[in-house]
């Protein structure tokens, strides 16, 4: 018992960073992925093209490997970034690729239909963006997006590989120190737990909520 | 039957339409007057549905003319050519022909009244409490006083059509367009949209529907326009055209609805 109470504020500020760096990369990879993926679903082919190519390729390599590369490769051409920012920055370029996805398909599943219908009462670009597109992408955006932010919050783990002392480094070095394997992981995976397990519940409901 | 030019709503010259190689529409002509409820039938494939679908720009044509009230529907004249409308030029344009689908296509996001008062804010520039009036006073008129505030998947199909029919006339289209509006239904849903289309109809409205329901056509339409291959075959009065059967393609066609089979 004493154990945890000794190691838990060490752990809490693990899982600051953990949080920290989630919330960076959630909030960076919509403020880029949504504007990005509404080009992909809606802009002319010559905007899409780079895009495309950018998505499928960021989607195709290893987290680790952006990882690396952003923090060890981009010091070759004088990008020298702290391990938490570039840290932030390969899991943002990741996740961003996620979202343009999300995004693109979010709109893309909307029936012709509903395009037609809302120019066949005269409603011109913005209004059909706004008030028939967007809000049915919004539902079809949202599930997928939170189980993405839950993957998120697990893969931020590899942060500890740059030496970060997120939740995952900070157990691995208090297992170092007091040799209490078993608890401690225990007591990590819980953490974990208890952010992700609101967020999957969370999702579950977005998709019976909205059809 | 044929109306005087001051008279005339729609005015198709020449309309032609191909989706790559296959030409379906094949030069148009066709004239609506104010009042006048047009039926279009024929074979599917026969261009029936496209040319619908041109009148309101949801097709892009590609040779002729289309013009509602005089106005060239999707182009405008630049030098000795013409260019695709902007946007926003369409969309005003649009809201005179209004249009009916055979899949309802209602904003699943919206209940029934908000469907109906979203092109009378946006495209009628209502306020929210006047569309709202409009609103309840076109869906009560369709039958649906109860289901105001229900949401399109609350509904049946044929509500959801009623609904539909509603968000496209409340805006007052110059001709309210149909676009098999219930082939998609139950049979026994049929009846209760096609009430409410025969007493448009009865009102006056201007109106052109792609039909299968022949009884109806006949019943509600002051001229019945048969298209077959890309051309309109016959356009004359439903009488003439269902009792006559002048034509050996029109025959064909309708021998594939018993009740018009024809007694040889």
């Amino acid at each position: 018992m004493t154990l945890f109470l000794q190691t838990l504020p060490f752990l809490l500020d693990g899982l600051r960073i953990t949080l920290l760096v989630s919330a960076g990369v959630i909030v960076l990879s919509l403020l880029i992925g949504v504007p990005l993926g509404c080009v992909l679903a809606f802009g002319p082919l010559w905007a899409r093209f780079p895009i495309r190519i950018y998505a499928d390729f960021v989607r195709g390599v290893p987290i680790l490997v952006l990882l690396y590369f952003v923090y060890y490769g981009l010091p070759a051409i004088k990008v020298n970034l702290p391990s938490l920012t570039a840290a932030i920055v390969a899991l943002t370029a990741f996740k961003t690729a996620q979202v343009i996805e999300i995004t693109r398909g979010a709109f893309q599943s909307i029936p012709t239909g509903q395009t037609e219908a809302a120019k066949s009462i005269g409603l011109g670009l913005v209004d059909r963006f706004v008030h028939v597109l967007a809000p049915q992408a919004i539902r079809r955006f949202l599930p997928p997006f939170v189980n993405s932010v839950v993957d998120t919050v697990k893969g931020s783990s590899l942060v500890s590989l740059l030496g970060i002392v997120d939740l995952m480094l900070a157990l691995q070095q208090v297992i170092g120190r007091t040799h209490v394997a078993l608890p401690l992981y225990v007591m990590g995976a819980l953490m974990y737990f208890a952010i992700n397990y609101p967020l999957s519940t969370l999702s579950r409901r977005l998709e019976k909520s909205f059809i | 039957m044929i109306a005087t030019p001051d008279e005339l709503v729609i005015r198709i010259k020449g309309l032609t339409k191909s989706f790559g190689a296959h030409q379906v529409l094949k030069g148009i002509d066709l004239d609506v007057g104010k009042g006048q409820v047009i039926a279009v039938i024929g074979p599917s494939g026969s261009g029936k549905t496209t040319l619908l679908r041109c009148i309101n720009f949801l097709e892009e044509y590609d040779g002729g003319s289309v013009r509602i009230d005089g106005v060239e529907v999707g182009y405008r004249d630049v030098g000795a050519g013409r260019r695709r409308r902007s946007d926003r030029e369409l969309a005003n344009i649009r809201v005179d022909a209004a249009m009916v689908f055979q899949q309802f296509n209602l904003f699943p996001h919206l209940t029934a009244a908000q469907n109906v008062m979203l092109g009378l804010m946006k495209s009628r520039g209502k306020s929210k409490g006047e569309a709202r009036q409009i609103a309840e006073k076109w869906l009560v008129r369709v039958g649906l006083a109860e289901k105001l505030d229900a949401l399109p998947s609350q509904l049946s199909g044929g509500q959801q059509q009623r609904v539909g029919i509603a968000r496209a006339v409340a805006i007052e289209p110059k001709v309210l367009l149909l676009d098999e509006i219930t082939s998609a239904l139950d049979p026994e849903l049929v009846g209760e949209v096609l009430e409410v289309v025969q007493e448009l109809a009865a009102e006056g409205r201007t109106m052109i529907l792609v039909t299968h329901e022949m009884a109806f056509a006949r019943e509600v339409a002051n001229r019945v326009v048969f298209t077959d291959q890309g051309l309109i075959a016959i356009d004359a009065p439903p009488k003439a055209v269902f009792d006559e059967q002048s034509n050996e393609r029109l025959r064909a066609f309708l021998s594939r609805f018993a009740a018009f089979r024809h007694a040889h």
